[in-house]
């Protein structure tokens, strides 16, 4: 298990290093430093400025010296100015030294987001915190319903109850978040007028049922009908299973049934199905974040992507990546675990 | 002053113009019903409720798309000052004709945008999806049948790209600085070779004895292919019937690029399954080829779990457009696609709701008949 455990770690970093460095040659494309640069100065500066600008700031040294500065293993310049020889800091507002030095992930220095003009990471874990809270109250309201739909639905297959539900259930997977929100937006806030159709408050003055029902229940709608789809497969298998019946004829009741025998094995399977929802629900964060106005993770993405803020965007992805990988793993792990049958090796 | 005709008007009236799309659909639930014994795995769909109604849904937008220019009455990007925003059912008094559905902020009919937009969701995802289909069947056959290094180093790479979050993806891969570099183009010609490759060897592996057939059907392939390929990736078709614009493509090969890996990884789940059965092994036995049996023995068996997740992944792709165009990205701003329209529109809730719904419940929908036509797909294959 240990061995499996680290070999997995050992492909999760490497995979980082190459999806970070995929990452970084496409926000030092040409195009997409002129954008930087022109953000930088402004709309009507020429060639020439923009190009001494990205000389200036480091931006034409070698691709691989650069990636090596950004992951800690080379260090960072600060800026010499050629003719007086005088030395500054590349960032003033990111307290960057005024010498050479190491500063990268591997320091755990995230770098220095040109778009906010602050250290990356004072804008991402607040955003990640932010986040962290809609994910809470999501999967607060996501999973329960999710698996009672389930387990109502495949407790007795092929019943007036299951197909409604089903299809209840295929019905939430065909709305995604900006049309699930543009919905309910519609009901509860244009018409009527319960809810608040804007979470940007949440941000400022805590959260509150006013400002934050709209965003969880739209990103929670979409997640709820692949759970329950799952859970009502596994459920309908495990009913049919030799254990269950032999519950039955020594005369247990179908509730008891349910609740002892069935349901813990019927709950292993969507467990894997919950863990790897996580990919999907980062783009709902982002999706969520912009249309209702919460200064999260997937704004701060949005907009680091918008202004092409290199380090703060290499940071999401990095943050992004990682819960993915790591959520792959917590699911082979624990589906291990949670069933004696499965051995990993 | 404008004049409004009233509700019962309006659901008239857009019944009315969708009469083609009734005509097509009548004509085919009648032959669909009447032939119903002899048309195999389609004729079954029509055994259950959610069968028909997937089909008739998918069908539905399948002929709006094609009868897009009988059925909306205005040209999607026809402004008409005074019914800006108007509210539906308003009269343009010029033509007399009704804007069914009102009219958006930059006073365009809000129906015939939703009409029109069909048509490019309807021509970009299903052959996104079949382009995907096609890359990861090629790449998924070879590593589920040979394992070891080959499928470490495919999964490896498939792995990379399933951990990118979608979203995240098509923000560093459809921008307006992308399509300035070559790189669009460097992934169309990856991808878009993949389907002459399979087919070449899908001919060659079972042809390879009658030479006369196997030239005709690898020089149609390559010819068709080839002419097929010059068009999209190099936007250079001598007939000028094939071109797609840049940013057409761009988001063509981000959506392709997003749902290959996970076609991948099905194909080579099922190959694994698969390759233990007897028939399997009965031809290793006779001395077949290894893309023989990967092409000829396994993939014909593995079609079932594959049309399912075909229908699947149009509709997912239906919704990657979606958010594609919620959040701007490739597709030009007046451009009348669903995933505009919701961004257009949602922005100006608090003052007018009607422009937000058609594309809402359009995109739904048609997500939902796909869904549902997986579903009576999947109970159907599963009762064989």
């Amino acid at each position: 298990m240990l061995s499996f455990i680290l070999r997995r770690l050992g492909v999760m970093a490497l995979t980082m290093l190459c999806l970070t460095l995929v990452v970084f040659f496409l926000v030092n494309l040409e195009p997409n430093l002129k954008k930087l640069a022109i953000s930088q100065l402004d709309m009507r500066s020429t060639q020439d400025q923009l190009e001494s600008w990205l000389e200036k700031n480091g931006y034409r040294q070698n691709f691989f010296l650069r990636y090596g500065q950004w992951l800690g293993v080379v260090q960072k310049q600060p800026n010499v100015d050629p003719e007086t020889g005088a030395v500054t800091p590349r960032f003033t507002y990111c307290d960057e030294p005024a010498e050479p030095y190491y500063g990268g992930i591997l320091q755990g220095d995230f770098g220095c987001s040109t778009k906010f003009k602050v250290p990356v990471a004072e804008k991402l874990f607040p955003a990640l915190k932010a986040t962290g809270i809609l994910m809470f109250w999501v999967m607060i309201v996501m999973v329960p319903v999710a698996l009672l739909i389930g387990v109502l639905a495949g407790m007795r297959e092929g019943t007036k109850t299951d197909r409604t539900l089903s299809v209840a259930s295929i019905a939430t997977t065909a709305t995604p978040e900006y049309v699930s929100g543009v919905i309910f937006a519609v009901i509860f806030a244009s018409w009527l007028g319960w809810l608040n159709g804007s979470a940007a408050t949440a941000t400022r003055s805590g959260v509150t049922f006013y400002n934050f029902t709209l965003p969880v229940m739209t990103m929670a709608v979409y997640g709820i009908g692949y759970i329950a789809r799952m859970t009502r497969a596994s459920m309908v298998e495990v009913m049919t299973q030799q254990y269950i019946r032999t519950a039955r004829l020594k005369g247990m009741s179908f509730s008891g049934v349910v609740i002892k025998h069935a349901l813990r094995n019927a709950l292993i399977a969507p467990f894997t199905v919950i863990m790897l929802q996580f990919p999907w629900l980062l783009t709902g964060v982002v999706i969520v974040e912009v249309m209702f106005r919460y200064q999260g993770f997937g704004f701060t993405l949005v907009e680091a992507a918008g202004n092409n803020d290199i380090d703060l965007l290499l940071s999401c992805s990095l943050v992004s990546v990682f819960v993915v990988l790591s959520t792959q793993l917590i699911s082979d792990v624990g589906y291990a675990l949670l069933n004696p049958r499965i051995r990993v090796q | 002053m404008t004049e409004f005709i009233s509700p019962l008007e309006i659901v008239l009236g857009v019944l009315w113009r969708f009469w083609p799309v009734w005509l097509a659909l009548a004509i085919v639930l009648f032959l669909s019903l009447r032939f119903k014994d002899r048309l195999g795995l389609y004729g079954h769909l029509f055994d259950t409720g959610v069968g028909v109604a997937g089909v008739m849904i998918c069908l539905f937008w399948l002929f709006t798309a094609m009868f897009a220019d009988i059925v909306a009455p205005f040209d999607p990007l026809k402004q008409i000052a005074v019914l800006k925003s108007a509210l539906p059912g308003a009269i343009d008094p010029e033509s007399g004709q009704a804007f069914l559905f009102g009219g958006d902020r930059l006073a365009r009919d809000v129906f015939s945008r939703m009409v029109y937009g069909s048509q490019i969701v309807l021509v970009i995802a299903p052959a996104a999806t079949m382009f995907a289909l096609m890359v990861g069947t090629t790449l998924g056959l070879p590593a589920g049948y040979y394992g070891g290094r080959v499928d470490a180093v495919l999964s490896f790479l498939a792995n990379l790209v399933l951990a990118f979050p979608v979203i995240l993806l098509f923000y560093l891969l459809v921008t307006p600085g992308i399509r300035e570099t070559s790189i669009p183009q460097w992934l169309a010609g990856f991808f878009f070779i993949f389907p002459i490759i399979l087919f070449c060897t899908l001919f060659y592996t079972r042809f390879s004895d009658r030479t006369g057939l196997l030239a005709v059907q690898i020089g149609l392939t390559l010819l068709i292919g080839g002419w097929i390929y010059v068009g999209l990736v190099f936007n250079a078709d001598p007939f000028g019937i094939i071109s797609i614009s840049p940013n057409q493509l761009n988001i063509f090969v981000a959506v392709v690029f997003a749902s290959a890996p996970g076609v991948f990884r099905i194909v080579r789940g099922l190959v694994m399954d698969i390759k233990t059965r007897d028939y399997v092994a009965a031809a290793q036995t006779r001395g077949e080829g290894p893309w023989y049996i990967m092409l000829w023995e396994v993939l014909p068996n593995a079609r079932g779990p594959l049309i399912v997740d075909a229908c699947l992944r149009i509709g997912y792709t239906t919704i990657l457009l979606g958010t594609l165009g919620y959040f701007g990205l490739g597709l030009a701003p007046e451009s009348p696609d669903w995933g505009t329209g919701i961004k257009e529109s949602s922005r100006l809730l608090r003052a007018y709701v009607h422009p937000a719904l058609p594309p809402v419940f359009a995109l739904m929908s048609f997500v939902l008949g796909l869904n549902l036509l997986a579903d009576a797909l999947r109970e159907q294959s599963l009762k064989d």
